[in-house]
Parts: C-alpha cells; sequence; structure tokens
C-alpha cells in the first residue's frame, strides 16, 4: 500500500519538478536554503510555493472545469473585480470580515453566471467565459473609478503576507483548498460525475447525473477559486489595481493544469497535479529571477518549456517510443 | 430568406441601427473624415480578424496573433532602423518569418495532436518572448520610403482620407473572402470545421489545409504588424497585447461560430466595424471612460452569442430531441 502511494508520486510532474529544481539549484547554489527568521520561514524554495499559490488555487478551479471539457477565461477578470471589490469597500471603513465575504461573494456570482451561460444556455465555455473575460475588467475599473486602490488594513493584508505554522498565508490557503478540493472530488462521487460530464456530456444526463447544476457547481468553483486568488494577490500588493491583478493568470492556470496531465479534451484530471504544474510554472520564474538570466528570457523558456511537455506527452511520441521498443527488441533478437 | 444568413444579417442590422443612433447624437459622425479613419484605426485588428476568420471556422483557435503583431513591428523595426535595409525587404522577411511560425504551429497541432488552445498560447509566449528578447524599447523607424507609405491616402469628397492601410484592409477582406468562399482551400476549411473525421474520409488533405490555415493567419498578423508599425512609426515588443480577443470577438459579433464550419468574411468585417464604432462613440462622446469600451464589447459578445443560439436552436428543432437535464 505504501509502495503503490510512493509510485503515484514518482510520474512525469513530479519529475520535472523537481528538474526544474535542481536545474535551478545548479544555476543558483543557494536555491535550497531555508531559514528560520522571525516566526516563519525563508528561502528560495518558500518563495516558489508563495509566488505560485495564486496560479495553484486558480490551477484547483480550472482542473475541474477543464475536467467537464470546458475552459473558464475569466479568472484573471475575476480576480480583479473580487480585489476591487475587498480594497473598496475595506477603503470605506467596512468591517474586514464583510470586505472577504463581499470578494468571495462576487467570485461566486461569476462562477455561477459563466455556468449559466454554459449548462444552461449550451454556449460553448471558451465563448461564453470569453464575455465576462474582456467586460470583468472594466468592472473592476468601474469599481475602483480607474484608480488603484490602496489600503492598510492589516486583516486583510495578512491574507497576502502574514505566515501561519511558519509558512506564508497564501501557501496556507493554497494547501487546504487542495486538500478539501480533492477529498470532495476523490472520497465523494463528485469527482467520478465530472469525468463522466467530461467524457460524454449526453451519456451522463442519460446516466441520472444532473449534468447541469454539476456545470454550475464546477464554474462557480473556479469563480469562488478565482475570487480566493484576487485577495490574495490584491493584500500582497497592499491595493486593487484593476488593469494588472491577475491578467493573463488564466492562461497560466490552464497551462498548470494541462502540464499536469488534465486532458483538455476533458475526462482525465487530477488537481494536485495540476498545483505540482503551477509550482512547475513559478520554479522556472523564479529560477530565471535568481539565477541573474534577463527576465525577457522568461517567457521564451516558457515556451519550450511547455513545448518540451507537449512533445513527450503527445501520441506522437508515445508512438516513437514504441517503435523504438520494438526496433531493439528486434536487434536483440 | 436563406436561414443561414441570419445571424449575419442580425450583425449587419445591429451594426446599422448602432450607427444611426451614434449619428443621431453625434451628427459629425456621419462624416467621410469618421468614416476614413475607421478604416485606417482598425486596419491592423481587421487583417489579423480576417486570419482568425479562417482559424475559427476550421474549428481552431490562434491565441499567438497579438505577440506576432508584436514581433514582427520589432523584428521590421530592427531590420530598417539598425541594419539599414529597404523597408521592403524587411517587410518580406518579416512575412516569411511570420509564415515558418506559423507553419510551426500547424505542424504541432496537427501531428502532435494537441489542443490549438494550447499551441497557440505557447506561440503566444514565445513571439511575445523573442520580440522582447531583440530589444526591451520603442525602436523607431525613420525611413523616407516608410513616411511616404504611411503618408499615402485617397481624398475622398467631404475631406475624408482613405489612408493606404485602410485600403489595405480593404483589399486583404476582399481577397479572404473570395478565398474562404470561392476556392478549393476554402471548401477544406469549412470542411475541417465541420468534421475532422468526415473531412478527412472526404479526401481532404488534412495535414496540408491546418498547416495553410495557421500559416494563413501568421501571416496576416504579421502583415497587421506591419500596418501597425506604419500607423505608429516604431516597433515595440508590448505593441497589441490582447489583440488577439479583440479579433476573436470580431469574428463572433461577426456571425461565424466558434465550433467551426459555419461563418462568413464579410460578418468579420462588421465585426471589426462594430467594435470601431463602439471605441469611436465612446471618444466623441468624451465623458464615458474608456474601459466602458470593455463592458460594452463584452455585453455585445454576450448578445450576438445568445442572438446565434437562439437562431441556430430555432432552425435544428426538427432534427434534435429535446434535451432535459
Amino acid at each position: 500500500m505504501n509502495r503503490l502511494a510512493f509510485g503515484r508520486l514518482v510520474n512525469t510532474q513530479t519529475v520535472a519538478l523537481v528538474g526544474v529544481l535542481l536545474l535551478n539549484w545548479l544555476l543558483f547554489p543557494g536555491f535550497f536554503k531555508i531559514e528560520w527568521q522571525d516566526g516563519r520561514l525563508f528561502g528560495s524554495l518558500i518563495d516558489v510555493l508563495n509566488r505560485g499559490a495564486p496560479v495553484a488555487i486558480l490551477a484547483i478551479g480550472m482542473t475541474a472545469v477543464i475536467a467537464t471539457k470546458g475552459v473558464d477565461l475569466s479568472v484573471g477578470a475575476v480576480m480583479a473585480m473580487a480585489g476591487a471589490v475587498a480594497a473598496t469597500l475595506v477603503v470605506a471603513g467596512y468591517p474586514t470580515a464583510l470586505a472577504i465575504v463581499a470578494a468571495l461573494a462576487v467570485g461566486l456570482l461569476c462562477g455561477l453566471w459563466n455556468g449559466i451561460l454554459v449548462a444552461l444556455l449550451d454556449i460553448q465555455p471558451i465563448i461564453a467565459t470569453l464575455v465576462l473575460m474582456v467586460a470583468g475588467r472594466g468592472i473592476a475599473q468601474l469599481i475602483t473609478e480607474g484608480s488603484i486602490v490602496t489600503f492598510s488594513d492589516p486583516a486583510l493584508i495578512f491574507i497576502g503576507t502574514g505566515s501561519l505554522f511558519g509558512f506564508p498565508m497564501p501557501v496556507v490557503i493554497a494547501f487546504t483548498l487542495l486538500v478539501l478540493v480533492t477529498l470532495a472530488v476523490r472520497k465523494t462521487a463528485i469527482g467520478l460525475f465530472i469525468e463522466a460530464v467530461g467524457v460524454n456530456r449526453s451519456a451522463a444526463t442519460l446516466a441520472g447525473i444532473r449534468s447541469r447544476l454539476l456545470l454550475i457547481v464546477v464554474y462557480a468553483l473556479s469563480g469562488l477559486c478565482a475570487a480566493i486568488a484576487g485577495l490574495i494577490v490584491t493584500a500582497d500588493i497592499h491595493g486593487a489595481d484593476a488593469n494588472n491583478a491577475g491578467l493573463w493568470l488564466e492562461l497560466d492556470a490552464i497551462l498548470a493544469a494541462v502540464i499536469g496531465g488534465t486532458s483538455l479534451l476533458g475526462g482525465r484530471f487530477s488537481i494536485a497535479m495540476s498545483v505540482v504544474g503551477a509550482l512547475i510554472i513559478q520554479a522556472m520564474n523564479t529560477g530565471i529571477l535568481v539565477s541573474g538570466f534577463p527576465p525577457e528570457f522568461n517567457l521564451v523558456v516558457k515556451a519550450g518549456m511547455i513545448t518540451l511537455i507537449l512533445v513527450i506527452q503527445s501520441p506522437f511520441s508515445s508512438q516513437f517510443m514504441n517503435w523504438l521498443g520494438r526496433r531493439n527488441r528486434g536487434a536483440a533478437r | 430568406m436563406n436561414r443561414s444568413l441570419r445571424p449575419l444579417m442580425a450583425t449587419v442590422i445591429i451594426f446599422a441601427i448602432a450607427y444611426a443612433a451614434a449619428v443621431m447624437q453625434f451628427p459629425g459622425l456621419l462624416s467621410t473624415r469618421v468614416l476614413g479613419n475607421f478604416l485606417t484605426d482598425n486596419a491592423f485588428l481587421g487583417i489579423t480578424a480576417v486570419g482568425m476568420t479562417f482559424v475559427i471556422l476550421s474549428g481552431g483557435i490562434d491565441l499567438s496573433v497579438g505577440a506576432v503583431i508584436g514581433f514582427t513591428g520589432v523584428l521590421v523595426a530592427v531590420l530598417i532602423s539598425s541594419l539599414g535595409l529597404h523597408p521592403l525587404v524587411a517587410f518580406a522577411i518579416a512575412l516569411v518569418v511570420a509564415a515558418l511560425f506559423g507553419a510551426a504551429m500547424g505542424f504541432a497541432i496537427h501531428y502532435l495532436q494537441v489542443p490549438a488552445f494550447i499551441v497557440t498560447l505557447a506561440g503566444m509566449f514565445l513571439a511575445r518572448g523573442g520580440a522582447s528578447v531583440i530589444t526591451q524599447d520603442s525602436v523607431p523607424i525613420n525611413h523616407a520610403f516608410y513616411s511616404y507609405l504611411s503618408s499615402l491616402y485617397f481624398r475622398l469628397p467631404g475631406g475624408g482620407r482613405l489612408s493606404f492601410v485602410g485600403l489595405l484592409m480593404v483589399a486583404v477582406f476582399i481577397v479572404g473572402a473570395i478565398v474562404a468562399h470561392r476556392t478549393r482551400f476554402g471548401s477544406y476549411v469549412y470542411a475541417l470545421g465541420g468534421n475532422t473525421t468526415s473531412a478527412s474520409l472526404m479526401g481532404v488533405p488534412v495535414a496540408r489545409t491546418t498547416i495553410q490555415i495557421y500559416m494563413l493567419s501568421s501571416v496576416l498578423a504579421g502583415l497587421a504588424g506591419i500596418v501597425f508599425s506604419l500607423y505608429t512609426s516604431a516597433g515595440y515588443p508590448l505593441a497589441a497585447v490582447g489583440v488577439e480577443l479583440d479579433a476573436i470577438g470580431a469574428v463572433v459579433i461577426g456571425g461565424t461560430l466558434l465550433t467551426g464550419g459555419y461563418g462568413f468574411v464579410f460578418g468579420t468585417f462588421v465585426g471589426v466595424m462594430l467594435l470601431g464604432l463602439v471605441q469611436t462613440y465612446i471618444i466623441f462622446d468624451g465623458t464615458l471612460s474608456s474601459w466602458w469600451t470593455k463592458i460594452v464589447i463584452g455585453f455585445l459578445l454576450f448578445l450576438f452569442i445568445v442572438l446565434q443560439r437562439l437562431v441556430f436552436a430555432a432552425s435544428s428543432r426538427g432534427d434534435r430531441a429535446p434535451q432535459k437535464a
């Protein structure tokens, strides 16, 4: 049983993560050094976890959406909206708890909107969520009235920069969310339902799954995750930037899910591996920064990495491996 | 009226109503000056959107176009300003590079069987990153031929100017429409978008067509990059960020189905003009902030999607069992 659990940990994604981390270590010898200071951990590794948390949280929701054969392009804009709502309310003097609840409610509402478009109006997910992706940032600017709303509320800032048990708060939030969602999809039938809807929605509906409700719930989860990530990003910079908060993070989240082995064609998914995917992306970003490469190379390296992973995962390369294997066996004979 | 023309007619009618309403409020909008600027200001978007129409008709998507615009702009600027090449030579090089780039993406999409979404996302990172590796700054272009091209225009009655880039966009739309609706390649694209498996069984060369579609999209994005550099007389690695969304929006508003197989190049033209109208209206009004553009475009997208949904649901009611969840 133990060996089985360990065996499941060794796969393309974790090997890639370890590989990227080792590469970082080669380029920057102090990469694995972790210090305990002022009651919390410090170090490049912790930094990877901390900076990777928002994308990891997005990836949790995104993975569930992609598993239903959908995609949620609006998460970046929802992040901006949630941040804008929280910051504006706090600045207006409302209690922090209310601001946080309101931000989460906005995320949930956006998710419900997407879910209703996809499930009830049968609109392709990529287009349904494109509406909010385009409009959402405009709405966020409407809320902040075009300026960057800064705040100094300690409780809200704690979400972004505080620490619990020595770990940065974003990491704690992301980990809690990961555990909760993983338990929900793996210890109940929900995960199975999601896969069934992703593989064949009509068949799943005919088999008695309430696929419309399920789709709405999944998009709502994605919206909620986006709102949480938005709160973290906003709290981190002590301000809501409607233009740049979460900009292009939807692409990173989708990428994390794809790197994590979730099929864009629906069905197969693993939330934990998506989080590992998010960490791989962040480890590359951090690696480029700490090893002193110009940050311009970041995107090029990212593109190279995606290409590599896609080639490895493609049916073409497995055919090639089969062919190599057959040839080797033939030669041995 | 032909049922399949309904979404296109809806787009045209909505554009006409919106334009009429805008003219009622600001009579100046009717002048040829504004119309000429419509074409000039949206030239790069329109050229990109023609390529995007082909990609979406085939059931794919190309997220890399904005980055390709930025990349070709920088490439052209550096080739002219730093290496001293003639602009025409630089254009040729940029278009060839864009064509190779698109071919590589089409190749990956077909042979690696990776969704276009992911491949073109990687392409977007590569092109944007490549542009910033070449230079981080805005590279000005000072060349006699460049200023000649960008100041080339026909005077319209009423003082309007039909610029070279505006005409170029119209030409690209006309050629695009002919290619889509009157050539073998065009019908291959529609066939692929309808159903890839049946298309390949019917003898459509799927591999070649896929590669050609993405080549076409990248070449047009490259051309748009050149137009953009003519428009701004500079190349900047962060130029045209997010244009892929505008292009996709224009195509969808123009009545093309994102699942592929249905749509018209002319619809995209109306879509681009509608986006331009929204922007011009907001500039004319003066009190509305620029973020209203995004909200209105989002609302328009929503409107057209729902409209398409209703039209197609009505036309296919007979042959599909009612869906009950």
